[in-house]
């Protein structure tokens, strides 16, 4: 048995911080080769294929951008709660919370101009989020409910609930047999930004979003309030931060940002509510998230990077032949090599004597 | 109309679809409590369970016979027990961020290797699944014998587990040193027992069991893997762990009742889908986990040292 113990760093390096989620990455794909190996295709082929998918072309980069846009707010949505310790796994949930506020008000209940029910749609899509959030931070605050398993099993209640709507009372009549909802009316829905693509004005949203994340994180008080609840609840206690409200906040902001994913997915890539609305972004969340170690910024570079992969992983598979889940195994992988390379940051290894 | 719904506890097929739809539960539940109970949460759960539903059903399917098929599936569980204790034990990190990346690793690697190993099959193809053993004399007892002895050796199986478990955590020296990793880990230290070794394979166990909760699904409960099969079972599990107080024998009477609960609304959806949407029912199971985490909450201990990394040499 190999005996080693972790000691904390004493300097830990800026450059070490910034090199090390690239030196991840490059770790992940290697061993993501040992998949394509195991599909008897070349990988550096496949890597080929996937970076051709993803960035090859005009039309292609519009794809990774504009799949990028949900992933960069769910990831956003994970970086706050997580840098709280507030374990928000319901980004799913909160998607299609966003996605039923849009299709409520969005599809005729609120008639606005364009400049004003866009906002409008984003609003209601991240309150509904947030909203979601809140009775279960309530649970957490006075019951001791983890919220981990709460926010995951209100994923699977919200995706219920949405399927009800859509097969009764919210089904489209024009949409022949098929469960989706009623069309966003023209005012809400979001304006192709890059001609004969599908990149809609979501992009621009969720990097305006990452900013604004990150000007309240580093600037405002309540971004030192987070990271003190997060780094230990009692101490930020004993040192007059309060708590419970902290946690609501970050769960208002989180769960709506979240929220926001579901507003750019309906008003902006569909145009409607689908069962289908969102391939697991939620989860992805998390991953993004991790990718950028929380910082709000780095989010819109690991979001568009994760999103890269699952595009160009559906044209690799096309001409590969490898299965596109395997876009799905390089994301796992990744995050388990983002951990490792935060201890590596954080602590040096020191092998032990043998015969202790 | 209302009689009916009461008619439904009097059918033995009730009792039946009861104690067949606790069994992956029962699996999963106590894989969970052994790993909390030495101090580490495996959010791991559901990815390993839809795992050891795919390896389990795929070992089969190519050709090993069904025990054989439960072994492997364990051991797959087993090895992805080994990497989420190398990262949350002897690295220390995050339990909860591991767990959700074990989760989206061993349910994308089950995916992955289905599809390469069946690149066209919109079907699922099937296996001869395990069929009933009845049990001798038992078996032909009016009601009781169709409720509780005609059932899969998987089924029984399971039941078995809880005795075995039971047994390892409050009867041997392994159990105690189980408990005390997730209570005391110092104290256990003191004694000279390698508390990260304890963790470890508390963690490996647990795990393979998940994945033989996984298994149940595609061996025994039906007879091929679907994607997205667990279907949050995985997670309703975790909750049944708090409602269970970590304690085996009430994780068997938590996903007795759980069942249950299950069992009778799926026959009440045939009663009154006319009126309550199925989604309604669908929902339950999850809504009932959340209102179960409630009601345990007065009582709600956790292990004491869990989600703390523990470090040797380092004083707490």
């Amino acid at each position: 048995m190999i005996n080693f113990r972790l000691e904390e760093r004493e300097n830990k390096s800026l450059r070490r911080q910034i090199i090390s989620p690239f030196l991840a990455v490059f770790v992940a794909l290697i061993i993501s080769s040992l998949f394509i190996l195991l599909a008897g295709v070349s990988p550096i082929d496949s890597f080929k294929e996937l970076f051709i998918g993803s960035f090859g072309s005009r039309n292609a980069i519009a794809e990774t951008l504009s799949r990028a846009t949900p992933m960069i707010l769910t990831g956003l949505a994970a970086s706050i709660a997580f840098k709280a310790r507030f374990w928000n796994i319901g980004a799913e949930g909160q998607l299609y919370a966003g996605a039923l506020a849009v299709t409520f008000f969005g599809t005729g209940l609120v008639e606005l101009p364009s400049f004003i029910m866009i906002p409008f749609l984003f609003m209601v899509g991240a309150l509904a989020g947030g909203l979601l959030l809140l009775p279960l931070v309530l649970l957490k605050n006075y019951y001791k409910v983890d919220e981990v398993v709460t926010t995951l099993l209100t994923n699977f209640i919200i995706v219920l609930l949405v399927s009800y709507l859509l097969e009764g009372p919210w089904k489209d009549p024009m949409s022949l047999g098929w469960p989706q909802g009623a069309s966003v009316i023209d005012q809400g829905v979001l304006p192709q930004i890059l001609s004969r693509t599908r990149l809609h004005l979501g992009f621009i949203f969720s990097i305006f979003f990452a900013i604004l994340i990150w000007i309240i994180i580093s600037k405002h008080l309540i971004g030192y309030q987070i990271k003190a609840v997060g780094f230990n609840p009692s101490a930020a206690n004993h040192s007059g931060v309060p708590v419970l409200k902290t946690i609501f906040i970050v769960a208002l902001l989180s769960g709506g940002m979240a929220g926001m994913a579901g507003v750019t997915e309906t008003a902006g890539l569909k145009g409607y509510l689908t069962l289908d609305l969102s391939p697991g972004f939620g989860y992805a969340g998390i991953a993004v998230a991790m990718l950028a170690a929380l910082h709000p910024l780095g989010v819109i570079a690991s979001g568009i990077f994760l999103a890269s992969i699952y595009v160009g992983a559906d044209a690799m598979s096309r001409s590969m032949n490898v299965p596109t889940y395997l876009a799905d195994v390089i994301v796992a992988i990744t995050v388990l090599c983002v951990l490792v390379s935060l201890i590596i940051n954080q602590y040096k290894f020191r092998f032990l004597e043998q015969n202790k | 109309m209302i009689l009916e719904f009461f008619e439904i506890f009097f059918t033995a097929g009730f009792w039946a679809a009861t104690i067949r739809i606790a069994c992956p539960l029962i699996f999963a539940t106590l894989g969970e409590v052994i790993c909390e109970r030495s101090g580490v949460l495996n959010l791991g759960i559901e990815g390993i369970m839809s795992l050891g539903a795919m390896v389990g059903w795929m070992s089969v399917y190519l050709g090993a016979d069904l025990y054989s098929g439960i072994f492997i599936a364990a051991l797959t569980g087993a090895l992805f027990g080994l990497l989420h204790a190398i990262f949350t034990v002897y690295l220390g990190a995050s339990q909860h961020v591991t767990g959700i990346g074990i989760t989206m690793f061993a349910s994308s690697v089950g995916f992955f290797s289905y599809k390469l190993i069946l690149p066209s099959s919109t079907t699922p193809p099937k296996i001869i699944p395990f069929e009933k053993l009845e049990i001798p004399f038992l078996s032909e007892i009016p009601f009781l014998g169709e409720a509780l002895f005609q059932h899969t050796p998987f089924t029984y199986l399971a039941f078995f587990s809880v005795i075995i478990i039971f047994w390892l955590l409050n009867s041997t020296p392994f159990g105690l040193s189980i408990k005390m990793a997730g209570e005391n880990p110092m104290a256990l230290e003191a004694q000279g027992i390698d508390v990260l070794l304890v963790r470890t394979v508390s963690v490996i166990l647990g795990s393979s069991l998940m994945a033989i909760g996984g298994a149940y699904l595609t061996m025994s409960a039906f007879d091929a893997f679907y994607f997205g099969m667990i279907n949050g079972r995985g997670w309703i599990a975790i909750a049944l762990v708090i409602f269970a107080a970590w304690k085996p024998e009430r994780a068997l009477l938590g996903a007795l009742l759980f069942a249950g609960l299950d069992a009778y609304q799926v026959r009440a959806q045939q009663l009154a889908g006319a009126f309550i949407p199925y989604q309604f029912f669908l929902m339950l199971p999850f809504f009932l986990s959340i209102v179960a985490m409630i009601i345990a909450s007065k009582r709600t201990r956790y292990p004491k040292a869990l989600l703390i990394p523990f470090r040797r040499g380092e004083r707490h």
